[in-house]
């Protein structure tokens, strides 16, 4: 939690108190997925897509994060983050 | 872990403020999750609760019974965006750019130049959001799950785009006209929130920047201090916090034209605006025809009464609603509704029809517009893609005891 709570002050601008109060479900790969994915929006986008992306939807949508939406994010944890939203999140 | 009580009574407590009857629609995805604790309502800072779909960036509906009037309060007036960084625009330092490399000579105004140097005007219009209703889809698609609710109807106050142009100066090899906000991306990496209009679009004389909606500047959270309304055309050319208008020579290649925004061509019909067009697909632009129940919700229960008022709303992109059929059988039979007041046919209009139930029981609510070019709804959404255009009749049980 401490990596989100150090980007939500980071973004005070934008970030309103609700987006405090999300919390992903506390797995391994969770911390790849708060530092990776709270960057450019809050982690409500990830519960959103619960009953819609499966694993391969996941897949496609990290690989959409990184060649379309600009996200840098290397190998090892590109596995990890699509794992835990497979797992965790996944349809 | 998030206390879930906590969570309800909070959800329940801005339920109540919102005072009187909220029609909270079951959208695709909390049916999905057999759940209706998805639905959280939230206030923006100056505006009243909304359902929150995702805080950062900020993308609020507007709850439906909201829609039962003409024109939609800007307090409660639905909020999207693509980008997090959204600054908070000081007027004094706010200038608007033109250039271009299709432009004579480009010009720089401040809000007050806007103001005073152009004609001024106001027209009625839908803003409307390309994905409304996408959460309606089945199977679903990625993207935000709005409801019915990612849309409202305003007054809005402003100058041409093409009077603004005229400043400039127009070279004839002109083809495009690109929109860029004040709002970014969190990284440089991240593209720019950037859109274009054909030539056309930009010139037609319902085109406006405006600076005020119903009768106020525009809400922060709406475009302050100025933004595009492209009456007709779906929100996502109605750029917020415009700061740069560039007349171009070429096709603008950039995320949000390109590869976002963009329907399959078999589907629908033609979409002006050849510059952006491919074989198979082309940009949304034109909002099609469509309606909405605006008082009575899916599932509700209501005591049986020898009349009960149907109301609504009908819209479509600009040719104007002919008439709206209400069915309370589950299609069978149409009954022809009342329209209301004609605010301009980029406007949505009012209907109403009174229904006379014979006995209590359980009733299919229907409703289908037709516009003034002949066209009605289908009864099923037109599967796109990234879910655009969902305008399937839509239907609703009621219990009547
Ligand atoms: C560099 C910025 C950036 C990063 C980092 C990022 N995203 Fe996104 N993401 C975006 C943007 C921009 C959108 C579009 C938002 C919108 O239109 O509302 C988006 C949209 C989404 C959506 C909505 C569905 C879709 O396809 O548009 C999901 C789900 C999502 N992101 C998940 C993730 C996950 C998971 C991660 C971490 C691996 C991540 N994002 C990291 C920028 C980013």
């Amino acid at each position: 939690m401490r990596t989100l709570l150090l980007l939500l002050s980071f973004f005070a601008a934008t970030a309103t108190a609700g987006e405090s109060q999300i919390f992903l479900k506390d797995r391994p790969g969770k911390n790849q997925v708060v530092a990776q994915c709270a960057m450019c929006h809050s982690l409500d986008y990830i519960i959103l897509h619960t009953p819609i992306l499966d694993r391969t939807g996941w897949e496609k949508t990290v690989a959409k994060m990184i060649n379309s939406m600009g996200a840098s994010i290397n190998d090892a944890d590109k596995q990890i983050i699509i794992d835990y939203l497979a797992q965790n999140y996944g349809k | 872990m998030v206390d879930r009580r906590h969570f309800i009574k909070k959800s329940a407590g801005s339920l109540a403020a919102l005072g009187g009857l909220v029609l909270l629609q079951r959208s695709g995805l909390a049916a999905a999750i057999g759940t209706e604790e998805l639905t959280t309502l939230d206030a923006l800072p100056g505006k009243e609760a909304l359902i929150k779909q995702t805080y950062r960036p900020p993308n609020y509906e507007t709850p439906i019974n909201y829609f039962d009037a003409p024109f939609t309060p800007n307090k409660r007036f639905f909020v999207r965006y693509h980008n997090a960084v959204i600054p908070e625009v000081k007027i004094d330092e706010w200038r608007l750019r033109i250039g271009g490399d299709a432009v004579r000579t480009p010009l720089e105004l401040s809000l007050e130049q806007l103001r005073k140097d152009f004609k001024q005007v106001e027209i009625a219009a839908l803003c409307l959001c390309s994905g409304n209703r996408r959460g309606l889809f089945q199977p679903p698609v990625p993207g935000v799950q709005w409801g019915s609710g990612a849309m409202g109807n305003a007054l809005w106050r402003g100058v041409r785009l093409k009077d603004v142009l005229a400043g400039a100066g127009i070279d004839k090899s002109a083809l495009e006209v690109s929109l860029d906000g004040a709002d970014s991306g969190v990284h440089k990496t991240t593209p720019d929130f950037v859109k274009s209009l054909p030539l056309a679009k930009a010139l037609d004389e319902n085109t406006l920047i405006a600076f005020e909606m119903n009768g106020e500047p525009l809400p922060h959270w709406n475009g302050y201090p100025a933004r595009l309304i492209i009456p007709g055309w779906t929100a996502t050319y109605w750029i917020k916090h415009l700061i740069a208008i560039n007349v171009l020579s070429k096709p603008f290649d950039g995320f949000w034209m390109k590869t976002a925004y963009r329907i399959p061509k078999d589907r629908f019909p033609s979409g002006q605006f050849s510059s952006q067009e491919t074989e198979a697909a082309m940009p949304i632009t034109e909002i099609v025809v469509n309606s909405l129940i605006t008082n009575l919700a899916d599932g509700q229960t209501l005591p049986n009464a020898k009349s009960i008022e149907i109301n609504g709303i009908a819209w479509d992109g600009g040719n104007g609603i002919a008439r709206v059929d209400v069915s309370t059988n589950g299609g069978s039979n149409w009954h022809q509704a009342t329209l209301k007041q004609d605010y301009g046919r980029f406007s949505w209009r009012q209907w109403h029809w009174v229904f006379e139930p014979k006995h209590p029981g359980t009733y299919r609510i229907m409703a289908r517009a037709t516009s003034h070019s002949g066209t009605s709804q289908p009864l099923e959404p037109i599967p796109n893609p990234s879910g655009y255009h969902h305008n399937a009749v839509q239907k609703i049980t009621i219990q009547l005891v």
